[in-house]
């Protein structure tokens, strides 16, 4: 009985995000005034799914606790949703829900694997909501931060350094530094704070002495994170990177030449490091090596193929077998499980997300903001590809959490923090909109 | 004016943007497109394996499926008790030992290679739907296999108490449609007898015919043979041989069989007459480089495709081996290690002028009720020769049935050709291992066959009656 049960209610959760999403992609272009209906609709799926998935989990595990957590979720979305009205009523709606839906599955999931994990990343989610709740409004109010790039650049490249020197080690990386037994991974911060560099040094003069002093402090940060074999850090960064360089001088040449670069260097890298060899091997022929480096990946795909285009349902597969499930696999999980339809729906959902972010950054007048806007979009939904591109054997793995669904402090707090800057300069857009037709109105008055 | 520059500049600014957009839209396309691909294609291949633990929960909800012949009779299923226990039974014990393989003690053979369909019911979605809903097993597909029981029965008869290994397998389709490996075992019990066959001397459950690695003996100068035509364009006719029984080699020699003195030969005698002085000769002054590349195109030292473990065959000669390995290596009786499989294949290539097909023992399955759920196409593996490399091989093969070592092939039910081996495998010479490869074409498809009789002695004598059986029960009736 539950088997049939757990068997409809994966289907359920596909059409729910199925809608959802085209919905999502939808509500990317329409203007203000269509997207009511289509918003309410969004949000009736998005609390529908969760009910569905927690109810599954419930009936499958038999576990009160998990009928309390759901109360508490709900709950919290609830509260989140109406301080969202109250004192952001301009914010974009369409970027909430994606951030609702893409937590509530990394929720549900990380339920199924660890509770505990679980609960603690939720508590770490309500914190951070509520840390960042201010930050659209510095973003929308503050005048000139701009001018302190220096001081991000400095200061984040010093922490990446304070890492390398005296961070802890883990999988064979240095990522995290413990303070007041609190474990935090700086690099997932210095993501942002660079964002900001960039675009603070390049949005005014793309000049050659300014492109090579910026190139120079990116390559900077790059080589530290390469020296703390944070692969992953490392080309988000450089992507980042080059794509901010490539949109804010409008010179083609400088992304070939950064690819190229890239490229040489990702070769050299491999020739000289065996740790990096070694996730070239597990990528290239896993199954040579399924029981060394090839476990983790072999596994990865055992997950995803065995749970099919439908899943196995919840809480009937075996994610548990891959290390490092709950953080750099996640998305194995949510495919053995919730099925590869599920799965390629929820990249559908990052990719509205980065659309939605794209937009905002083309609608911007403000050149500073429209780069912030670009870069933080690049580097969310390039972390998005590193990851999923990773677990799924198209890529090697690099070891990247997945947005707002990992497991994991930092990681779940630096992108609520992006969230948040994003919707600091969405409402910002609303506010040169409003501008801009005040002056036209007055235009038009001294004309009469 | 000063607007519509703005504009233009508006626009430009934003084209950045929209590459940006394209170039990430198009990377995660080809990720999503990748993992598609993967679900459609890869998964199943992947997820057979026995590290993958998920495939040990669908037991608990599906009862495996059965194992059939190509005309439809079963050669394992399960039976399940009224209290609820499964028993895997095999109604053919152990005739379909090796290639069907067990399933209750670790998987091997069919029962692996097919686990992942056994253990996936396809049964009508309102019956599945009731099971679940009592809480009852479904039933697992069945697994249509491409084996013959006649001509299974038929090796598996003429093998009789000998130890050895057959492969019959249909050149232009690469079915396989019988794999015998003796000494065999009954599948139904081999987690009581465990202990006695993993511990027999005898390598019981060794599957012979995929993983024993044998010296080719006198099959190899197939090989030898079409070197030596590849280096007088394909033209035998200038060859002639006076055989006095025997070619010295430094300070030893190399001897027919039996001491034989073939006297004068062209290269058509040789070769059916299997003339080891002839070939040991040729192979003295054969080009070692174009022999190690023809050994590559045939697929020695390389992988097979095949989906069972199997052992690779092994060949290898220098320029600086000495003369006597060299003529030993053109007669077989080298360092050349060869399975019965990768024999198979390379006669059944010739046979099928030149190309060989992918050996394929699966060739669909079904729901229980006998609804189609997916077909395996056949496929080409490529060209281990020309065809008219392949065309004269034929011929000379042809004369070993016409006027050679395999005469008691000659039938006028079918058309045999193939090649004897006599394959000494230590220093005592009075023991050898029986080869044959060959084929035959009639009024069926042609099948191709690989005998191998350990510790037997000749191929015309050990080996060629086997193929004989297997070739006139096949076009009996």
């Amino acid at each position: 009985m539950v088997n049939i049960i757990t068997e409809l209610a994966k289907y359920v959760m596909i059409l729910c995000l199925a809608v959802y999403t085209l919905l999502g992609f939808q509500l990317v272009r329409r203007e203000e005034e269509g997207k009511r209906a289509a918003l309410w609709a969004q949000d009736f799926l998005l609390f529908i799914m969760h009910l569905t998935g927690n109810g599954i989990l419930y009936l499958s595990t038999g576990n009160e606790k998990v009928l309390c957590f759901y109360g508490m979720q709900v709950f919290a979305f609830l509260i989140f949703l109406l301080l969202q009205r109250i004192f952001y009523p301009r914010s974009d709606k369409l970027l909430n829900h994606n951030l609702l839906l893409l937590l509530s599955v990394g929720l549900l999931m990380l339920a199924r694997l660890s509770f505990d994990k679980a609960q603690r990343q939720f508590q770490i989610a309500v914190l951070a909501g509520l840390l960042t709740f201010i930050i659209p409004w510095i973003i929308r109010k503050a005048g000139r931060l701009r001018d302190l790039y220096w001081i991000y650049g400095a200061g984040g490249l010093m922490t990446l350094a304070a890492v390398l020197i005296i961070g802890n080690t883990s999988f064979g990386a240095r990522l995290s530094l413990t303070i007041y037994d609190v474990t935090i991974q700086p690099s997932e911060f210095v993501k942002i704070l660079f964002v900001f560099f960039v675009a603070g040094m390049l949005y005014e003069t793309q000049d050659l002495k300014r492109v090579a002093v910026t190139t120079c402090a990116a390559a900077a940060h790059v080589l530290v994170l390469v020296l703390s074999r944070d692969l992953g850090g490392a080309l988000i960064f450089f992507v980042t990177y080059l794509v901010m360089l490539y949109v804010a001088a409008r010179q083609p040449l400088y992304f070939l030449a950064g690819l190229g670069a890239g490229c040489a260097a990702s070769f050299v890298a491999w020739k000289l490091f065996a740790h990096v060899q070694a996730r070239v091997l597990a990528w290239s022929d896993p199954f040579s090596v399924i029981e060394e480096e090839g476990y983790q990946i072999t596994q990865s795909l055992f997950a995803i193929g065995t749970g099919g285009w439908f899943g196995l349902g919840l809480g009937q597969g075996m994610p548990a077998k891959i290390p490092v499930v709950e953080e750099d696999f996640i998305f194995s999980a949510i495919a053995e499980e919730m099925g590869i339809l599920f799965a390629v729906l929820l990249i559908f959902v990052y990719l509205c997300c980065f659309y939605m972010i794209l937009n905002i950054a083309m609608c911007l007048k403000d050149a500073y903001y429209k780069l912030v806007a670009l870069g933080l979009g690049t580097l969310m939904i390039f972390q998005v590809f590193l990851s999923i591109g990773g677990v799924i054997k198209f890529i090697p793995s690099t070891g990247v959490t997945l947005p707002f669904i990992s497991y994991g402090g930092s990681s779940l707090l630096s992108m609520f923090a992006v969230w948040a800057i994003v919707q600091g300069m969405y409402l910002k857009r609303g506010d040169e909109v409003a501008e801009n037709e005040k002056e036209k109105e007055q235009e038009q008055r001294k004309k009469k | 004016m000063k607007k519509k520059k703005s504009r233009n500049r508006e626009k430009r600014n934003s084209r950045e943007y929209t590459n940006v957009l394209w170039i990430i839209t198009g990377v995660f396309a080809l990720m999503v497109g990748y993992l598609v691909w993967f679900q459609a294609t890869e998964s199943r291949s992947v997820i057979n394996n026995p590290y993958n633990a998920r495939l040990n929960t669908f037991e608990e909800r599906v009862v495996r499926g059965s194992i059939l012949a190509s005309d439809g009779q079963i050669l394992a299923y399960t039976k399940v008790a009224e209290d609820g226990t499964e028993s895997r039974i095999y109604p053919f014990d152990c005739t379909f030992s090796h290639v069907l393989g067990y399933a209750d003690y670790g998987k091997t053979g069919l029962e692996d290679m097919g686990n992942f369909q056994l253990l996936t019911s396809n049964a009508y979605f309102v019956e599945r739907f009731l099971n679940e809903l009592r809480g009852d097993k479904n039933i697992g597909d069945s697994l249509v296999t491409t084996l013959d029981v006649d001509l299974q029965t038929a090796a598996h008869d003429a093998l009789g108490t000998r130890k050895g290994a057959v492969v019959v397998m249909e050149p232009a389709t690469g079915n396989i449609r019988a794999l015998v490996s003796k000494p065999d075992y009954d599948p139904g019990k081999v987690e009581e007898n465990w202990s006695e066959l993993s511990s027999s001397r005898d390598s019981i459950l060794l599957n012979r015919a995929m993983q024993g690695l044998y010296p080719p003996g006198s099959t190899f100068k197939t090989v030898t043979l079409l070197s030596y035509l590849r280096e007088h364009q394909m033209d035998g006719s200038g060859y002639a041989f006076h055989c006095t029984g025997s070619v010295s080699v430094g300070n030893s020699s190399i001897s027919c069989y039996h001491g034989t003195a073939h006297g004068d030969l062209d290269l058509t005698e040789a070769f059916a007459r299997s003339c080891n002085s002839a070939f040991a000769d040729m192979g003295r002054n054969l080009d070692v480089e174009s022999l190690q590349t023809l050994s590559d195109q045939l697929l020695f030292d390389s992988d097979l495709p095949l989906s069972f473990p199997y052992s690779k065959s092994s060949f290898s000669l220098d320029e600086d081996d000495g003369e006597a390995l060299r003529m030993m290596t053109a007669i077989g009786q080298g360092d050349t290690l060869v399975t019965p499989m990768h024999m198979a294949m390379l006669v059944s290539a010739v046979a099928n002028d030149g190309v060989l097909m992918v050996p394929r023992f699966m060739d669909r399955t079904e729901n229980y009720t006998g609804q189609l759920v997916e077909r395996y196409s056949t496929e080409t593996y490529g060209e281990l020769m020309t065809a008219e490399e392949a065309g004269i091989l034929q011929e000379y093969m042809r004369a070993a049935v016409e006027n050679g070592t395999a005469s008691a092939l000659d039938s006028d039910a079918y058309m045999a050709a193939g090649k004897t081996g006599t394959a000494e495998y230590s220093s005592d010479k009075s023991k050898s291992h029986a080869w044959f490869i060959g084929y035959a074409a009639g009024d069926k498809p042609d099948l191709a066959v690989c005998v191998l009789v350990e510790e037997a002695g000749s191929g015309s004598e050990y080996a060629v009656p086997i193929a004989k059986r297997i070739f006139d029960a096949y076009y009996a009736d």
